[in-house]
């Protein structure tokens, strides 16, 4: 009477359906038409290879620090593909694949690592929020966007990511518990990278999966392969199912594996052997699925071919259009600092932003001493005096 | 005697506080065997190990909360924040406890920790990793708020903010942390917080400023006295809170001008609470307004535009020549 064990709903179940050799479980494989399967592969595809050339970019000093997603795209599509256009999606930072399906342009998200707060503003007809570089606190405006859903009867959902260094803070929980409290449509998804810059996961939580975490805020939670793409999609559309009818919140964890830095500012080879990180390169979701794509007949090396050099023009393409506007004089010009601060410009930012454009213009009539800055300061300084545009 | 530059001279106030005090302890995100992303604490964790040189989860509120328990329990805590930018996490922390542990317990419970976080503008760095927040610690009462400019004056700065009986907040001007070297004595140096220094003497403008923005501010002086031949006389905070009147106070009254240099935005902030000083107690011996130089009030642009929002030695010295024509 005085101690016994309470029954809880602790069902935490591991999910595969296309292992890493390329072999599908025929009873767990969804049901996804050739184009979708091939839509799929095609943003994956994108996104790394985009990826890769953000690389190279950073490393000419042509875009900023930033964090590679390469390794992160099985999870980031699976789950976005539940979607649809009318669901909304809440990025972390790694879900650069999911944006661009999403529909934002490759030249807005280089934008935003190249510098330009322009990279940060979703497109028109996107239910996006941008990244989010703050860890988890965006779990909690997922929570208040399916409450809202909620109080306004609308049938639709939310899709969120974080990292498993993010569900250590405090906003994880606060998220997790609101949404569960209040039966959110929210699919909380983990991109379970086991590294949080130089922490691994068994110094970020005692526990044995991040899923099991749901148990305690009464909510469904799976782990699944983070580099099959279907074993994603396949939970994703069941929780996206049951968010939409209903029920609630659900916690996704996609176990992978961060095979880069973490950013490209890090040096993994400080905290960890490298051999591991290999290892698991060979675990890749883009290796495996173009194996089952062509096993299903749905690819063939012919198609692939043809893919692979339309994405390697669109990115060119995109490319060229992010170097265009990180040179446009609009863009560049500084006093566009002041801009949409408050809905009505208070009379303080007025003359702060007066004041900028007076000095830049005495710099430039030279009557104080030049600085040592480039031609693009000088191009910045003249887009100063360009008419303030009005908004 | 050596040469160094500040990432390293911070380094060495920790290896250096460490070992003088068993009741030192480093923790925070990726300070173990990352050695931290800025290499602050490099060597720490192989000489003092994992008891000592905590990597913790990834939880702010969790690095600066823990932090305060152990310094209740008798531990010399120094937590380090990633970027200032993520510190808002646990600003609750500050506000509600460290600040107020002191006062709420009749003194009966102090918190002796230090916060590290490297602050500011400058580096070409990501979103959110660039702001300069000190004003809103500086807001918080029962918290001292310290800022070096130089490796020598943050070796000596973090040795007074480890031995301090208060919680200090230590802002590290990240921009500076590789930008030059300095001799380092030997041994072992403190600074008196809540004292400024003269770091130039001049008789006809007064230049206030600390951090990163000190290099600029210095910078001007030099071409105020080369170029109008003009006689500036500079003021490193070093301290925020609690903030040197005296010296500000000495310099202005001799002077009769100031301008107050900070990457801080401008409303309410550091410069607001000098400004006042100077008009409360030395109003009459002014001969001009005081000018400020200082962020503007909007977030620090990403890095395309960042350097419009810093304090530049083009903007100082416009703000001192306009002063002096005044």
């Amino acid at each position: 009477m005085p101690r016994k064990p309470i029954k809880l709903p602790a069902n935490i179940e591991y999910l595969s359906v296309l292992d890493e050799n390329g072999k599908v479980d025929r009873e767990l494989e969804p049901k996804l038409s050739a184009d979708d399967l091939k839509k799929m592969y095609r943003y994956m595809l994108l996104a790394r290879r985009a990826d890769e050339r953000m690389l190279n970019l950073q490393r000419q000093g042509r875009i900023g620090t930033f964090p590679q997603s390469t390794g992160h795209e099985a999870i980031s599509i699976g789950s976005v593909f539940a979607l649809q256009k009318s669901d909304w999606h809440v990025p972390a930072y790694r879900e650069f694949a999911g944006m661009l399906y999403r529909g934002w342009p490759l030249e807005t998200l280089f934008l935003y690592w190249g510098g330009f707060e322009e990279g940060a503003r979703p497109p028109e007809e996107v239910n996006d929020l941008p990244y989010c570089v703050p860890v988890a606190s965006q779990l909690l405006h997922a929570a208040g966007l399916g409450m809202a859903m909620n109080i306004k009867g609308d049938k639709k959902v939310v899709l969120t990511y974080f990292g498993d260094g993010s569900s250590s803070e405090g906003d994880f929980h606060e998220g997790l518990n609101f949404a569960s409290v209040f039966q959110a449509p929210v699919i909380f998804v983990c991109q379970n990278n086991q590294y949080a810059i130089s922490v691994p996961l068994s110094r970020q939580m005692k526990c044995e999966t991040v899923a099991q975490r749901a148990v305690a805020y009464g909510i469904p939670g799976i782990r699944v392969d983070g580099n099959d793409v279907l074993a994603v999609y396949a939970a994703t559309a069941e929780a996206v199912e049951r968010a939409r009818n209903g029920g609630g919140p659900t916690l996704i964890e996609g176990l992978t594996y961060r095979t880069t830095p973490h950013t490209t500012a890090d040096d993994p080879k400080r905290y960890r052997n490298e051999e591991e990180a290999k290892e698991w390169v060979t675990k890749d979701s883009l290796i495996r699925f173009t194996q089952y794509l062509a096993a299903k007949g749905v690819m063939d090396e012919k198609a692939k071919q043809a893919l692979e050099e339309e994405i390697d023009h669109e990115i060119k393409e995109s490319v060229r259009r992010f170097e265009a506007l990180a040179q446009n004089e609009e863009l560049l010009n500084p006093l566009s600092m002041f801009d949409y601060m408050y809905a009505d410009t208070p009379k303080v930012l007025e003359r702060q932003r007066d004041e900028l454009s007076d000095h830049l213009r005495k710099k430039k009539e030279g009557q104080t001493k030049a600085g040592e800055h480039g031609g693009s300061a000088r191009k910045a300084v003249a887009a100063a005096d360009s008419p303030k545009k009005s908004k | 005697m050596a040469e160094m530059n500040m990432a390293k001279a911070i380094n060495k106030a920790l290896f250096e506080a460490m070992e003088r005090d068993e009741r030192v302890v480093v923790l925070g995100e990726d300070v173990g065997k990352d050695e931290g992303v800025f290499r602050i604490t490099e060597g720490l964790h192989a000489k003092f190990g994992d008891r000592r040189v905590i990597d913790t989860p990834l939880a702010e509120s969790g690095i600066v909360g823990t932090a305060i328990g152990m310094a209740i329990y008798g531990l010399r805590p120094v937590a380090e924040i990633q970027f200032s930018g993520f510190d808002y996490y646990n600003y609750h922390q500050l506000e509600s406890h460290a600040a107020r542990f002191r006062n709420r317990t009749r003194g009966r419970i102090t918190v002796p920790m230090v916060m590290r976080a490297p602050y500011g503008g400058g580096i070409r760095a990501l979103e959110h990793h660039s702001e300069s927040r000190e004003a809103i610690y500086a807001h918080t009462p029962g918290l001292k708020v310290v800022i070096p400019s130089s490796p020598r004056n943050a070796r000596a700065l973090l040795h007074s903010a480890i031995q301090d009986p208060d919680p200090v907040i230590y802002y590290e001007p990240k921009a500076v942390y590789r930008a030059f070297k300095e001799e380092v004595p030997d041994q072992l140096e403190t600074l008196p917080i809540g004292q400024a220094q003269v770091v130039k003497k001049g008789s006809d403008i007064t230049l206030i400023s600390y951090g990163a923005s000190l290099r600029p501010t210095l910078e001007a002086a030099e071409l105020l006295e080369e170029e109008d031949n003009c006689h500036a006389e500079v003021i490193d905070l070093l301290s925020i809170v609690p903030m040197d009147s005296e010296t500000i106070l000495e310099s202005v009254s001799k002077t009769g001008r100031a301008v107050v240099v900070h990457e801080g935005p401008r409303t309410c902030g550091v410069g607001s609470e000098i400004i006042a000083r100077i008009n409360e107690d030395a109003l009459l011996y002014l001969e001009a307004p005081v000018r400020r130089v200082t962020g503007y009030d909007v977030p620090i642009p990403y890095f395309s535009k960042e350097r419009f929002f810093l304090p530049d030695t083009d903007k100082i010295l416009e703000a001192a020549r306009e002063t002096l024509a005044f």
